[in-house]
């Protein structure tokens, strides 16, 4: 009963979807256009609430154990206890697939109705894109991968799942269903997912308006500025869910890292390569109206690689071109991908002569050419990223050999590219608007290359194996001199302005120029994360050992003694905990760990590490192995240095987003009135 | 032959079943048995580099986490330093047509009016010219 009303509405958002649509085509020509403009923003606005009821709809068919739905059966039992069952709604791919479009019709019906009045040119193309993109998600759950699927005996006896029972069935029940795989079990798997898909999802709004501004041949800054903060908020969703997702690899995986450069990571990580490139190069046009072209194609860019990543990550499509043929909405998301590419671009280049550049380049030192180049360097980032991997599809299609594109490829082509991409992190802020003096620039920029190389050289002399990490810890040490020095220039300006203590005018200097500082911020994140990149990219240690009781193992300063092993209570009734009672002894007094693995009933196992973290490293301990009569552990002990400044990185990261993208009432205010005295100077 | 040295060959060479799964991480049984291979051949006196051009020539280039620099999977290597001088190329080519017509040489007076409210630097040091920049924001802000 509760499922058919999930199926209705999910029926009826399409339906809604297809109406905004039909109806915003139709108000350009028809006369009343106000009032289909207003049906169809109706329209749009409606999915949200239809897709909430369908997506609570599926919520209590998994709460309830409706196991004659074929969705609850794969990834809800008996067992699963009560969060999981709720998060399940987004634990498989039909459910997935509806938990992303409700999320978009969300984000789609806010956007309507929070600018409808503000975007009077723009307002009826941004309800006709909406629609269209919800229309064929909408379409897609519907009709290839419906979570409402019920089971059914066909008359010679089988069971198949189907919306609409066969010629001669009868509906059938399954007795229980199998539950979530073990390795989704994890917090991090529960909110990382939520976190990518409105980041993903987010990027719809900047796309409807880019496309918009095109259709109504406005090449003004409209769209950019009603859509700053949207692509800013979808922006730190992204990050967030990339951050999370790396969180939950590194606690769950048991591999000793956090990130693998596996394909559905990749996915994930190449719209956010151009989404970065957009939010940097989005402040050229709005400060000097230019890079206007390059702007809409940054956003068509990110916003096919949603498309391309959600699909990626849905169907399996790299881990096996065959499981892509398998797949039933391979084909329905490449052609939607191929179109909104296509279609897109090609209204681009017809467009072009509209978005001519107000203004032209003063001179090659100036903040526009830095920011320029910043944006070549993430653009090339991309390509590197998508080359290797897409290469392994196309080596299987077109020379039947399927070549594996492991991490070392990503180190030696990523790894060139963030060098220069960090040093002009740091330098850029310092370069002026239009025209600025190279003697001036380097006056500012000598006094942190010197601290940097200083800095460099006490690590060198402590411990300088890596020619390749000291070249890192420089470049993080020059930007991060900067940034911090632009911080304490600011303040000491307002220090002797007004006579305020450093720390008040530290505060007022954010709040003041919430986006210049909140940027910045996000900089010195970038720093903090860095560091943890490189220290455990390049000073990682890792043994493994299979000890007696009583035997120790000594790893970066740790001494591990392996005194028995236990069973753990578990919660889960449906496995079991064993660990490996381990004596700790680094430096001070010796402490109890117990690295323990997981094993279900049906055969997976999970390897967690137990982590002991510092400032200074990480200490990850696995259990990888062990003789059942107690005999022998094996283990297997990462120490990675610095890491928990890349957690740590993330944090600052989400605040100075945040600070950037706030809207308080002050910084709205301040926009306007920057884009006023733009446009009168213009 | 320690666990490390075995872990050390393995982490180069890929799990012959999943995808994208490096050797010493995985525990599928085929993966134990390739690190058992890989012990035997260490033991039997077979350096890492040996072991590595074996699994190569028996398994073929799906098995190595870096894909080879030669045949099909050099494009891998190729396209990057072709994107690179591509990425050159253009940024050279977009600089040039954002640049205005240039100015001519015996007409100094004739700044474009714009320009007046920054003014160049003229070299005036270091403060001044931070000075106007930051008040010009401050004011932007007010």
């Amino acid at each position: 009963m509760i499922p058919d009303i999930g199926l209705i509405t999910l029926i009826l958002s399409g339906v809604c979807a297809l109406f905004a649509l039909a109806a915003s085509a139709g108000a350009r020509a028809s006369r009343p256009a106000e009032r289909w403009a207003q049906a169809g923003r109706n329209a749009v606005v409606a999915v949200a609430p239809l897709l909430t009821l369908s997506a609570l709809a599926l919520v209590y068919a998994n709460l309830s154990g409706d196991y004659s739905l074929e969705y609850t059966t794969q990834v809800s039992s008996r067992a699963t206890p009560t969060v999981l069952k709720i998060t399940a709604l987004w634990g498989g791919q039909n459910g997935s697939l509806l938990f992303w479009v409700w999320l978009m019709s969300l984000f789609s019906a806010g956007v309507l109705l929070i600018k409808w009045d503000e975007d009077r040119e723009l307002r009826l193309y941004v309800t006709g894109i909406l629609a269209a993109v919800l229309l064929f998600f909408t379409g897609l759950v519907l009709v290839y991968a419906n979570p409402f699927a019920r089971w059914w005996q066909l008359p010679d006896g089988h069971i198949s799942a189907a919306v609409l029972p066969p010629a001669g069935s009868l509906p059938f029940a399954a007795a229980d269903g199998y539950g979530l795989a073990a390795l989704l079990r994890h917090p991090g798997m529960i909110i990382h997912p939520p976190f990518l898909y409105l980041g993903f999802v987010g990027f719809v709004v900047p796309f409807a308006y880019a496309m918009a501004a095109l259709l109504a041949g406005r090449s003004g800054d409209t769209w950019l500025r009603a859509t700053r903060r949207w692509t800013l908020a979808a922006w730190l969703f992204l990050s967030l869910g990339l951050l999370l997702g790396a969180r939950w690899a590194y606690d769950v995986l048991g591999w000793g890292g956090y990130w693998g450069w596996d394909p559905v990571e990749n996915a994930a990580l190449m719209p956010w390569l151009s989404a970065t490139a957009f939010v940097h190069s989005a402040i050229i046009q709005e400060k000097r109206g230019m890079l206007k072209t390059w702007n809409v194609f940054l956003i068509i860019l990110t916003f096919c690689q949603v498309i391309l990543g959600t699909f990626i990550t849905r169907t399996g499509v790299i881990a096996s071109v065959h499981s892509f043929a398998r797949s039933s909405i391979g084909a329905p998301f490449l052609a939607f991908t191929a179109i909104t590419l296509l279609g897109s671009i090609s209204l681009l280049l017809a467009r072009l002569e509209d978005l001519r550049s107000d203004n032209k380049l003063d001179k090659l030192l100036s903040r526009e050419a830095a920011f320029l180049l910043q944006n070549v360097l993430f653009v090339l980032l991309n390509f590197v990223v998508a080359l290797g991997t897409y290469f392994p599809i196309l080596s299987d299609l077109v020379a039947n050999n399927k070549i594996t594109v492991g991490p070392p490829y990503y180190y030696q082509t990523v790894g060139p590219l963030l060098v220069p991409l960090l040093l002009l992190m740091g330098i850029a802020p310092l370069v002026s608007w239009r025209s600025a003096s190279l003697p001036a620039l380097l006056r500012l920029l000598w006094p942190p290359a010197l601290a940097a190389l200083l800095l460099t050289a006490g690590i060198f002399v402590l411990d300088g194996k890596n020619g390749f990490a000291l070249l890192g810890f420089g470049v993080l040490a020059f930007s991060g001199l900067i940034t911090l020095a632009e911080y304490a220039r600011g303040a000491r300006a307002r220090h002797t302005l007004s006579a305020e203590s450093y720390p008040l005018a530290l505060w007022h200097l954010l709040g003041r120029n919430r986006r210049r500082y909140g940027a910045y911020l996000v900089h010195t994140a970038v720093i903090l994360m860095g560091m943890g990149i490189i220290g455990t990219h390049f000073y990682q240690v890792e043994t493994q050992r299979t000890l007696a009781p009583g035997q120790s193992l000594v790893v970066g300063g740790h001494s591990l003694r392996f005194e028995r092993l236990e069973l753990l209570p578990s919660a889960e009734t449906d496995k079991q905990v064993l660990a490996a009672r381990l004596s700790l002894t680094s430096g001070g007094n010796p402490r109890i760990i117990r690295p323990f693995q997981e094993l279900y009933d049906n055969g997976e196992r999970i390897t967690p590490p137990v982590l002991v973290s510092t400032l200074k490293e990480d200490l990850y301990v696995l259990l990888i192995g062990w003789e059942s009569d107690g005999s022998s552990a094996t283990l297997k002990v990462f120490v990675n240095p610095l890491i928990n400044w890349l957690w740590i990185g993330s944090l600052v990261f989400v605040v100075g987003t945040l600070a950037a993208a706030w809207p308080g009432r002050g910084a709205v205010k301040a926009e306007r009135r920057a884009w006023r005295a733009r446009e009168a100077e213009g | 032959m320690t666990d490390d040295q075995v872990n050390a060959v393995a982490k180069q060479l890929n799990c012959p079943v999943c995808e994208n799964i490096p050797l010493d991480v995985c525990d599928t049984q085929a993966c134990v048995q390739w690190r058992d291979l890989i012990r035997q051949k260490l033991a039997a006196g077979e350096t890492p580099e040996q072991i590595m051009v074996y699994f190569h020539e028996t398994y073929g280039d799906r098995v190595l986490q870096e894909p080879p620099r030669r045949g099909l999977s050099s494009v891998l290597w190729v396209l990057p330093l072709l994107g690179v001088a591509a990425a050159g190329v253009i940024l050279w080519l977009a600089l040039r047509s954002m640049a205005p017509v240039p100015a001519v040489a015996s007409d100094p007076p004739d700044q474009d009016h714009r320009a007046g409210e920054d003014g160049a630097p003229s070299g005036n040091g270091v403060l001044e010219d931070y000075r106007r920049r930051l008040e010009r924001e401050l004011e932007e802000i007010r």
